[in-house]
């Protein structure tokens, strides 16, 4: 177990775990390694990982370590 | 009439009223009233992902059919608001971004330095920046030399409801701007935003005014007539501003001419 700092609470996450495997988790919602749902529709959700943007499209190749912090948006209410 | 679309960078802005969503937590009733504002953008803001939030605004804008514009609210720096419009441009799939650098809690008014350099890094990353302003004329020009899409002076700090504070500033904002206006924060009344597009605005942004007006919906409908009045008004040409009275009836014809009573 690895554990990583998301929106600023400790979750433990599988080693070798990725970015895809966190959203995953934090969104309750399966994802494609693409990081689609898999239940169709748009996921509406981006990641921060230390401070700079991972896109999705590299969400399943980055892999998430000890201390790492990841930030995961999304658009609430608001302006 | 026909309100013809309004281009703001590659984007076509069909109706003239931007919505914003925040300030109402019943979410079907904000549903009635963005159906009845006629609405085609509006605004949404990026926080943290948790379980109560999900992606429901997201997910009925989609429904709706109304295309999103992320802001940067809550933003103090041109570092948090590059990295909350990555974020913005990456959940989303949107270029356009409502540029939001404050100042200070207490005012919400907008930090122009920061917006200033915020704008410039934006456009140069690709963005359509709406850019959120004082409504200081020199400083809306400055803006749109930095990469502004669309300048957008508040008429009044956000959520006051006081309206267009200072018309004239922003008439002159609308006469050497060439990219869209916007009047953004400050409505309160369906008549100030009819007024913000007989000033020259070519379009308007109203968020409190509606979400927390008594009947939400009603209200959404009152803005945008306002809006279509507005347009109309504006393109009909008014009538100069006269120092005394110009009669509208004949002078010719009183049965007590002013002379036979002296």
């Amino acid at each position: 177990m690895t554990t990583v700092r998301i929106n600023d609470s400790d979750v433990d996450l599988p080693e070798q775990a990725t970015v895809v495997d966190a959203v995953a988790r934090t969104t309750g919602r399966e994802l494609t390694d693409a990081g689609a749902p898999v239940d169709g529709g748009r996921l509406g959700v981006a990641v921060a990982l230390d401070g700079e943007v991972v896109p999705r499209s590299r969400w399943a190749t980055t892999e998430l370590g000890a201390g790492h912090e990841l930030e995961i948006v999304t658009a609430v209410q608001g302006g | 009439m026909e309100s013809s679309a309004l281009r703001i960078g590659s984007y076509s802005l069909l109706s003239r009223l931007i919505m914003g969503t925040g300030g109402i937590t019943d979410l079907s009733a904000l549903e009635k009233a963005l159906v009845q504002s006629g609405t085609t953008l509006t605004t949404v803001a990026m926080r943290r992902y948790t379980p109560e939030t999900k992606t429901s605004v997201f997910s009925m804008l989609e429904r709706l059919g109304i295309d999103v514009l992320p802001n940067t609210a809550g933003c103090y720096t041109v570092k948090d608001t590059v990295l909350t419009a990555e974020l913005a441009r990456e959940a989303l799939e949107t270029d356009l971004i409502k540029v939001e650098v404050i100042a200070d809690e207490r005012t919400l008014l907008p930090d122009v330095i920061e917006t200033l350099e915020a704008t410039e890094q934006l456009a140069d990353r690709g963005f359509t920046p709406l850019v959120y302003t004082s409504d200081d004329p020199a400083v809306a020009l400055r803006l749109e030399q930095a990469g502004a899409a669309a300048v957008m002076p508040l008429g009044a700090p956000i959520g006051t409801g006081l309206g267009i504070l200072n018309p004239h500033n922003i008439e002159l904002i609308c006469s050497r701007a060439a990219v869209p206006v916007v009047l953004d924060a400050g409505i309160g009344a369906a008549s100030q935003a009819a007024l913000a597009i007989e000033l020259g605005c070519s379009a308007v942004l109203v968020a409190s005014a509606v979400t927390r007006a008594q009947d939400p919906t009603a209200m959404a409908e009152a803005m945008r007539l306002a809006v279509e009045a507005g347009l109309h008004s504006a393109r009909a040409g008014r009538i100069p501003k006269r120092e005394h009275a110009l009669a509208s009836s004949p002078a010719a014809g009183i049965i007590n001419p002013l002379e036979d009573l002296t």
